[in-house]
């Protein structure tokens, strides 16, 4: 009986908040993750094309330089989604709000991804332009360590079968490796760097032509929405997974094989 | 306030000195892999020079790890941790109070067998003093991050692999200033901010390393 009051309260709040439960959540997200991977693919093919077509070909690097199209967003990406990925976590243990910890978790594969992409495009990219895949430069290596991070967050919180001990251990391992993130960046720094400095940054201007400019933030943009939709998606299976107990989830599979 | 920190160090302490050999294993391991590396890179002096330090601090810090799953799991095993986390002081307090007694079993000899060990590899004696200062320093940053591992993965199946994924990233910082403060000593700027680094580090971790350390055993022992 109590459920169920809470159940009619949630479904007639206005409040934004409303979403935070999981049951309000899960519709949200199914409504939302085709038109993020409709976008997302939209802006792929976009960018793409300005990266491939548009854009002149660099002056000193020739054509290798293109690379960059997908190596940088995914740099940007996989750095973001481990700051979001803390956020939530810290959100989580805080207000002890369910839906933060699937958040993160749904979080951590896509990040990881991401820097594996960054990593995988830069030793193309290193090979015809510095003449090895390899080189143990601070960039690099902060971006193996946060590969790392990533890994050891995703195998603690698959390791822990009780999905609450699960969320909190990796809430916490995520958020020491947030406060060490800087940490680890700054010490790889002084320890050795070769990476060429940013091309892009928010206080002067770009080092680059405007076409290339535009093709990497639009790339980015694509990363973004697929990040969106992927983790709305996986969300939406954990959602499940947690609340296959519950009659919302029941009458939800019920409709669904329904419609089947 | 304090009477708790020394009542569970002098616990950990009398215990660790009832199980002699299972802490000297610790010890036996950090000599043997230092001593590994002349077979594997070749016996030649300068480049044996060359990576000492590297190979001292990678060698401090494998055997830290190899040690951290023993510093919750006999209490967990006994259900000594359940009390203590019962009991109304401080988590934070004794769990800093167990690491302490675990550093002084396990990395303290480290740090006092260290300066032996380099002059296996030939490093002059002049920087035997700041290596012994670096581990002195890092060593206890080793064991209060992976304190936090080893809380988290108390209890779980392939907890010694996991743990090893967990803090190893973590400590790389600490091998860095760590072997860079001899490799900067040897290079003649000086190691002072190297060590001040570690050291600031090393606060930095008992500030707040402890209390990470705390909610994670709360987790597990829910």
């Amino acid at each position: 009986m109590k459920t169920a009051n809470f159940d009619d309260r949630i479904k007639r709040s206005k409040s934004l908040l409303r979403f935070a439960a999981p049951q309000m959540f899960y519709p949200l997200a199914g409504t939302f993750a085709p038109w993020c991977l409709a976008v997302a693919a939209v802006l792929t093919v976009l960018g793409l094309w300005i990266g491939f077509f548009v854009a002149p070909t660099d002056a000193q690097q020739g054509d290798v330089y293109r690379v960059i199209f997908i190596h940088v967003p995914a740099a940007w990406m996989s750095m973001f989604i481990y700051l979001v990925m803390a956020f939530w976590a810290a959100v989580g243990l805080v207000l002890n709000t369910r839906l933060s910890f699937m958040m993160a978790q749904a979080l951590a594969p896509t990040g990881a991804m991401f820097c594996f992409v960054a990593l995988w495009t830069g030793a193309l990219w290193g090979r015809p332009t510095w003449g090895t895949y390899w080189v143990w430069d601070a960039r690099l290596t902060s971006q193996l360590l946060l590969l790392f991070l990533y890994l050891g967050y995703i195998a603690l919180t698959q390791a822990i079968d009780d999905a609450r001990r699960a969320d909190r251990a990796g809430a916490i391992i995520a958020l020491v490796g947030a406060v060490n993130v800087p940490i680890i960046y700054f010490s790889v720094q002084w320890w050795n760097t070769l990476h060429q400095g940013a091309s892009v940054s928010l206080t002067r201007a770009p080092s680059m032509a405007s076409a290339m400019l535009w093709g990497m933030l639009v790339m980015a943009l694509a990363a973004w929405a697929y990040t969106f939709a992927v983790v709305f998606w996986r969300v939406r299976s954990l959602i499940l997974e947690r609340e296959r107990h519950t009659e919302w989830v029941g009458a939800e599979l019920a409709a669904h094989e329904g419609r089947a | 306030m304090l009477g708790p920190f020394f009542a569970v160090m002098r616990r950990d302490l009398l215990l660790a000195w009832r199980g002699r050999a299972d802490v000297l294993v610790t010890l036996a391991f950090f000599v043997i892999v230092v001593c590994l590396f002349p077979f594997g890179v070749g016996a030649e002096t300068n480049q044996l020079r060359a990576i000492a330090p590297g190979v001292l601090w990678v060698a401090a810090l494998l055997s830290t790890l190899l040690s951290l799953h023993r510093l919750f799991a006999q209490d967990h095993a006994d259900g000594t941790l359940e009390q203590l986390l019962l009991s109304p002081e401080p988590t934070a307090l004794w769990v800093l109070a167990k690491i302490a007694a675990h550093w002084i079993v396990t990395g303290l000899p480290l740090v006092l067998v260290a300066p032996g060990l380099a002059l296996l590899f030939d490093v002059g004696q002049g920087v035997l003093g700041v290596l012994t200062l670096s581990l002195a320093l890092g060593s206890p940053i080793l064991a209060l991050l992976g304190a936090v591992g080893a809380a988290l993965t108390l209890g779980l199946r392939g907890g010694g692999v996991l743990l090893a994924l967990l803090v190893l990233p973590l400590f790389v910082p600490v091998l860095i200033f760590g072997a860079g403060a001899v490799d900067s000593e040897l290079g003649g700027t000086g190691a002072a901010a190297h060590l001040l680094l570690l050291g600031g580090g090393l606060l930095g971790a008992i500030a707040l390393a402890p209390f990470a350390c705390a909610a994670a055993l709360r987790i597990a022992m829910e």
